[in-house]
């Protein structure tokens, strides 16, 4: 059924916009595609993610495209947002997305997950959570851990730009150490919440800490997350996208922040547990990795 | 492990016998049974078809989060878990519901404050969950006492709130609520209240159909929103208001989508009446003076006073509200037309009730409406208080 949601009542079809009927004929969906879906159908596949509202040149929508076209199965899958300049985003993206409060977005998955489990227990619904550094690690810590804790089958992928960008800058619990922010007008005292490594020891079957600069290397990540939450439990991706705008960075300096940090804060961090190490391999000799 | 897949044309997955709302309130033979309102919530859901519940422990009402999660190990309810507090449990909860499962959770006093944020956001998404409130004090300083100021929180909230009086009332209420709440010209969020302790701890006779029939399954397809389970077009929208493109466009949403939810829980007045049998209850005399308009256990306490009050001579009349929210302006208005005095006995301290009252009849009433008596923390109310309040306006001859 899922992906004939997306099928265009003929009668109306003159009417629609392009966007849309490119949607239906030109977008990658599992059921219609000839073989994984991937970065490379940024070139000349529609994307489900429309025009955006964010920072001319802003690394997140970047790394949302990425993420985005590296579904395993986009029609099957829901995300979860919460407030900040990832919800800008979210409206133009062609899936069924909830932004409910701002920090309860991996309760509201975990409420989503059970349920489609509960109602579909032969198809695969694949749930993740999207949301900033400020509304995973500082004000939604407790629903982020406690969903890890219940071993939730849910990716959680934070978009760490070390800041409460869309609230004009302020010091969050992702923002490193002496860094002076609104509301930390004589530099931050603690260190970097290393929210990577909360999620192992908090039962997460995989946590990875990457940037956004190598888009496959993206790719990669999100589709063996989700691989591993729906089989095995919870899995954390902590991807940094910096908010150009408030390190005062110019539009296309994005990509050389990113590439900067690649060797420095976000130097390459990678759990996987013995179990989905395995699974991993499964998924290989499968063709779906 | 029990499968929504086992459901038939006739049977939920628990095996029992899906029945109309009407057969199972109104057409079902019923047995007398003795039981708390923890009790009975769990028997209510019992006879629900519940997808989905998630719990957190509070006095007064663990008990019936216990039981309904008993239910789930029973098999009759899909999917159950005790969530973090009760902030992550009203949003799990509305997960459950958005992904289009018949949800309840149940919470008391400084659960439900601690939950806050959620209720709006729950009537913005038009989810048609029910929580049952058993009301208790809060803090501070650290209260378990029954005490029902935690409603007056609620009722902006742009959920439902009815109140059941008593064990038998919160059994058919629960049931109603989901039948009410999941219409689609309705479909908002439901909260049932009961004075904790007072009814939830009372064992009390109560009539109960058979345990082998249900109502029949929600239909989230039916509902005005799609659920969120990527089953039903459209294939790209948002699901709540834009926020995002415009300032116009946002303020122009959000202010029409707050009527609309407010409109919603209008619609829900002929369901309701319906199935709770009118908005208000009233006994007593038809065209008393003295008027009690109460709710809960202050309308039990109120009937007391009626009684008491007939045996010294003096009419008296008790208009139960059964809704808050919508509240029952018009039929508040009828049953107290031939008022002089009308009292609103409450169990809390700034009498949220008494304000109600006095805004639904502003204008319209030549009524005195004296917001007494009014106990608060864990007091009762015992029917003298409310006759000594009769009394400053009421001669009462002692001894009558
Ligand atoms: C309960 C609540 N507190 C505060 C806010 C204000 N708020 C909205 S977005 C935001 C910042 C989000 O920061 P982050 O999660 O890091 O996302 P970013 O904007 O940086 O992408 C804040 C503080 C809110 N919407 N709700
Ligand atoms: S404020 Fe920062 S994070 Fe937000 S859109 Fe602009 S650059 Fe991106
Ligand atoms: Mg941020």
């Amino acid at each position: 059924m899922s992906v004939d949601i997306y099928k265009i009542n003929p009668e109306f079809r003159s009417i629609m916009p392009k966007d849309i009927i490119d949607l239906e004929d030109n977008a990658t969906w599992h059921a219609t595609a000839e073989k994984n879906r991937g970065i490379s159908d940024l070139t000349d596949k529609k994307e489900i993610l429309e025009e955006h509202s964010l920072c001319a040149g802003c690394p997140e929508a970047a790394a949302l495209r990425y993420i985005l076209t590296a579904l395993p199965i986009p029609e099957d899958t829901i995300i979860v947002n919460s407030t900040g300049c990832t919800s800008l985003m979210f409206p133009h993206i062609a899936l069924h997305t909830v932004h409910s409060l701002f920090g309860n977005q991996n309760a509201v998955a975990s409420g989503i997950k059970r349920t489609l489990d509960w109602r579909f227990p032969d198809t695969i619904k694949d749930v993740i959570v999207l949301a900033g550094d400020g509304a995973t690690i500082d004000i939604g810590l407790d629903y982020t851990l406690q969903s890890f804790f219940r071993q939730e089958k849910i990716t959680t992928i934070c978009f760490d730009n070390e800041v409460y960008a869309n609230t004009g800058g302020q010091e969050s619990g992702s923002t490193p150490k002496g860094q002076v922010f609104k509301m930390a007008p004589k530099g931050k005292v603690f260190d970097k919440v290393p929210m990577w490594e909360l999620a192992v020891t908090s039962g997460c079957q995989y946590s990875v800490k990457l940037t956004a600069s190598a888009p496959k290397k993206v790719a990669k990540v999100l589709r063996e997350a989700v691989l591993i939450a729906r089989e095995l439990g919870p899995t954390y991706i902590h991807l940094y996208t910096p908010c150009i705008l408030e390190i005062g960075l110019a539009a296309n300096e994005g990509l050389w922040e990113m590439k900067e940090q690649d060797k420095d804060r976000f130097d390459s961090f990678r759990y996987v547990s013995p179990e989905a190490e395995e699974y991993l391999k499964e998924c290989k000799a499968k063709g779906i990795l | 492990m029990t499968l929504r897949s086992q459901m038939t044309a006739e049977k939920n997955w628990a095996g029992q016998t899906m029945v109309t709302a009407d057969h199972m309130l109104f057409e079902a033979p019923r047995e007398k049974h003795f039981m708390t309102g923890s009790e009975v919530v769990k028997e209510a859901m019992k006879r629900c078809t519940v997808d989905a519940s998630v719990s957190y422990p509070i006095t007064p009402q663990s008990e019936a989060a216990h039981l309904i999660g008993e239910l789930w190990a029973e098999g009759y309810i899909g999917t159950y878990f005790r969530g973090e507090n009760e902030f992550g449990v009203m949003s799990e909860v509305a997960g459950c519901a958005m992904a289009g499962a018949r949800t309840v959770t149940t919470t008391s006093g400084p659960g439900t404050l601690r939950a806050m944020e959620n209720f709006p956001m729950w009537a913005g998404t038009r989810i048609p969950c029910q929580l049952i409130l058993m009301a208790r004090g809060i803090n501070s300083p650290l209260t378990i006492q029954p005490d029902n100021l935690e409603v007056s929180f609620m009722l902006e909230t742009g959920c439902m709130i009815w109140y059941a009086e008593n064990v038998q009332e919160l059994f058919d209420m629960t049931i109603a609520a989901f039948i009410v709440a999941e219409k689609p010209d309705v479909h908002v969020p439901i909260v049932t209240v009961v004075d904790g302790f007072f009814v939830s701890h009372t064992r009390e006779s109560v009539m109960l159909p058979a345990d082998d029939i249900a109502l029949f399954p929600y239909d989230p397809y039916a509902a005005p929103l799609p659920p969120i389970d990527s089953e039903m077009p459209p294939g790209r929208f948002l699901r709540d208001p834009f926020v995002m493109k415009s300032n116009y466009i946002s303020y122009a949403t959000h202010a029409s989508w707050q009527w609309e939810v407010r409109s919603a829980a209008e619609r829900s007045r002929p369901y309701a009446k319906h199935f709770l049998k009118g908005l208000v209850h009233s006994v007593g005399d038809e065209d008393a003076e003295v008027v009690f308009v109460s709710c809960g256990t202050a309308s039990h306490q109120s009937k007391e006073a009626n009684r008491e009050l007939t045996k010294l001579g003096i009419k008296s009349k008790v208009v139960k509200l059964r809704t808050i929210r919508p509240f029952p302006t018009a039929e508040l208005l009828e049953a107290t037309k031939n008022a002089k005095y009308i009292f609103v006995p409450e169990f809390n301290v700034t009498g949220w009730l008494h304000n109600e009252v006095l805004q639904a009849l502003y204008g319209k009433s030549e009524a005195t409406v004296v917001g007494k008596p009014r106990v608060a923390g864990g007091m009762s109310m015992p029917v003298e208080v409310i006759l000594k309040e009769v009394g400053n306006f009421v001669k009462i001859e002692q001894g009558a």
